[in-house]
């Protein structure tokens, strides 16, 4: 009873950081239908970033700050430069770019902060709370992951529901034509959700890192998790985007926890879920269109 | 003046997809005038030719060069089957760096055998194993296009080196599996002395294995795409609502794709395991896979020639990219990272500005030069 309890506690806070990731997808697949494979690196680099500063003897939340708005410049000026001229092209270019980006972002990385294993440290305490005498798996930072991503949450959706800005976001991701003739900026629409997203997987690479090691590659499964996440969810929907996150921490988590050697066998887990939900359902649990044609 | 109208269509990259502008329709035109006009016998010819150049290459050159040589075979083979499926078919995969370590396993548990199997049953072997696991693959990709099966492919690539500390009694953990690399045999030998006077060694053994499956992976590869399986896989990519008007199942032909490209990966990998003497997660990180797919790109996808040049730039590039780095000061391991920087930086500036690809780029301003060409010489008449 008590693994059971611990086993769920970890898959849902995992599955809570799984959830930002793919939020980061759905939110850059639904204004210019391309998935950012590179979205782990750019995480990754911030999370870099944020540790550099720690390391320079600056308080958490000066970097955590910081690093969130380099990850919104890092994103637009990406978009800007290089993903404008792939966008609405050819579907396989776009995947390569991303692609290419996921790859010099990492070396980039390693080639400045080194390659080596560094901790990563966390506010808030590592050991578990104790209810009736026996500690259980929910400690502080697990508390902290979850608040962290339930409020980004709840911005956003605010952002997207009451502001303006939000308004014409969702516009240019669901017309661009109209959208331009209404007076909406779509670019400029563009380049501010890529930065949003951006933040977002900015976050959730800060957050998986509390308390762990990071090195440059330590996002790479992360991105597979939050891809899967995002297609459970349709990769079209946010909430979808959620709820596949915390379906999979869940999932995975179990596996990692009662199949033997199960641990070694988590990202295996993760491409069954996948291929099985691309094949039963190809259109997510939660599609709100019939946008997947094989 | 059907040759006309042939040069001109030839002239116009494919209209869907100008990544794959170096796939190209190569149907009506056959090559220069010297070469026999049947494609298996032209085939043949370069071949042959193919086979003399590469011998005198060995032979000229130092045991490094020819290990170098050997790895570019690995790489060369891996690519030129990625090129078939994400050039002809229009499939992406990032699979690949999992599929070749399937061969590589397979070639390394065969060899660890007490008796060991001779060499071209294994590679039989590896083949057979890693088409199984890539019609497994290909059934799930079938249904997938773009973004879909990126993501689908890198949680192959991610995941399937952990089958390996999974099943760490039978497949070495993190250390991986030390390769027994085969000797030469008597008669390679004999000949390399009558030849050339060289030292026969295990070097340059596996060099000549390498060297040779590649030829012999190239030559098929190369039939196949000119035949009507090619024809198909061009029609599957181009147009599939009106392929699939005639009568051709996409389904199944994207799978093939998908196991002719995966056999390619599993003879890659066993060429790998006894080159690299070492089969373990490491060597099959996504890197791998992203850098085999740097190859086609910066070669043109559906060329086989640019998958030789990409893949001979993934064996030489990441010298040069350390020696600069070391003079500019960085550390060695910080300078190894150059080498995934630039072919990131490849992918992305290739994809902005020649979406075809070196051998695509070229062929089509040749293309379009000699339609000009042509049209003037219309006109004049």
């Amino acid at each position: 009873m008590q693994q059971f309890v611990n086993t769920t506690l970890s898959g849902l806070a995992q599955g809570m950081v799984f959830a930002a990731f793919a939020l980061a997808l759905v939110l850059i697949w639904r204004s210019t239908r391309i998935v950012n494979f590179a979205q782990g690196s750019m995480a990754a680099a911030t999370t870099f970033i944020a540790l550099a500063l720690i390391q320079a003897g600056w308080n958490y939340w000066l970097a955590f700050v910081v690093a969130l708005a380099s990850g919104f410049l890092l994103g637009a000026v990406l978009e800007r430069v290089i993903v404008r001229r792939v966008e609405g092209g050819p579907e396989l270019n776009a995947v390569i770019v991303t692609l290419g980006l996921f790859v010099a972002i990492q070396a980039a990385v390693a080639i400045i902060f080194g390659s080596s294993f560094q901790s990563f440290p966390s506010p808030f305490g590592l050991r578990g709370f104790t209810v009736g005498g026996t500690t259980i798996a929910l400690t502080p930072t697990l508390v902290y992951v979850i608040v962290a991503v339930v409020v980004t949450m709840l911005l956003l959706v605010a952002l997207f529901r009451f502001t303006r800005v939000g308004l014409a976001m969702r516009a240019a991701a669901f017309g661009q034509e109209v959208a331009r003739l209404l007076g909406v900026r779509v670019g400029r629409m563009l380049t501010l959700g890529w930065g949003l997203a951006a933040v977002v997987g900015s976050l959730a690479g800060i957050l998986i890192a509390g308390g762990e090691f990071v090195y440059p590659a330590f996002m790479d499964s992360l991105i597979v998790f939050g891809f899967v996440a995002a297609v459970l969810g349709g990769l079209d929907s946010p909430v979808g985007a959620v709820v596949g996150g915390l379906v999979l921490g869940l999932a995975l988590s179990y596996v990692s926890g009662y199949v033997p050697g199960g641990s070694a066998l988590v990202n295996m887990a993760a491409l069954v879920i996948l291929v099985v939900v691309l094949l039963v359902r190809p259109g997510g649990l939660f599609a709100s269109t019939a946008a997947r044609r094989a | 003046m059907s040759a006309v109208s042939d040069l001109q269509t030839d002239a116009q990259p494919p209209a869907g997809n100008p990544a794959t502008a170096a796939a190209g329709t190569s149907t009506g035109t056959g090559g220069p005038r010297w070469l026999p006009q049947s494609t298996l016998l032209r085939h043949l010819t370069v071949v042959l030719l193919c086979a003399v150049g590469a011998v005198v290459l060995l032979e000229v050159t130092d045991p490094f060069r020819n290990s170098q040589l050997a790895t570019l075979s690995y790489y060369a083979i891996a690519a030129g089957g990625l090129t078939v499926l994400t050039g002809l078919n229009g499939q992406i995969s990032l699979g690949h760096g999992a599929l070749m370590a399937v061969g590589a396993y397979t070639t390394a548990l065969f060899l660890g055998a007490d008796e060991p199997l001779p060499l071209p049953v294994i590679f039989v072997a590896a083949i057979v194993v890693t088409t199984a696991v890539g019609a497994l693959v290909g059934a799930a990709a079938s249904r997938l296009h773009g973004p879909y099966l990126a993501g689908a492919t890198l949680a192959l690539a991610v995941g399937l080196p952990g089958l390996a500390l999974r099943f760490q009694e039978t497949l070495g953990g993190e250390q991986g599996l030390r390769v027994r690399a085969p000797r030469a045999p008597d008669w390679f030998g004999d000949a390399i002395s009558a030849l050339s006077g060289n030292p026969a060694t295990t070097t340059k053994w596996l060099a000549y294995v390498g060297t040779m499956a590649l030829i012999v992976t190239y030559f098929l590869l190369a039939n196949l795409v000119r035949s009507r399986i090619g024809r198909t896989w061009r029609a599957v990519r181009d147009q599939d609502v009106a392929a699939e008007l005639a009568g051709i199942r996409l389904g199944s032909w994207r799978v093939l794709a998908f196991v002719v490209s995966a056999a390619c990966a599993g003879l890659a990998g066993g060429v790998l395991a006894i080159v690299v003497r070492l089969a373990a997660p490491s060597g099959f990180t996504l890197v791998l896979s992203l850098s085999l797919l740097t190859a086609i790109v910066l070669g043109g996808l559906g060329s086989l020639f640019g998958a030789l040049i990409g893949s001979a730039l993934l064996v030489f590039l990441p010298q040069v990219t350390t020696d600069l780095g070391s003079a500019a000061g960085l550390d060695n391991t910080e300078a190894a990272q150059l080498a995934p920087f630039v072919y990131g930086v490849v992918l992305v500036v290739a994809m902005m500005f020649a979406p075809a690809g070196l051998v695509g780029s070229i062929r089509l301003r040749w293309l379009a030069q000699r339609a000009k060409r042509t049209a003037a010489r219309e006109s004049g008449r």
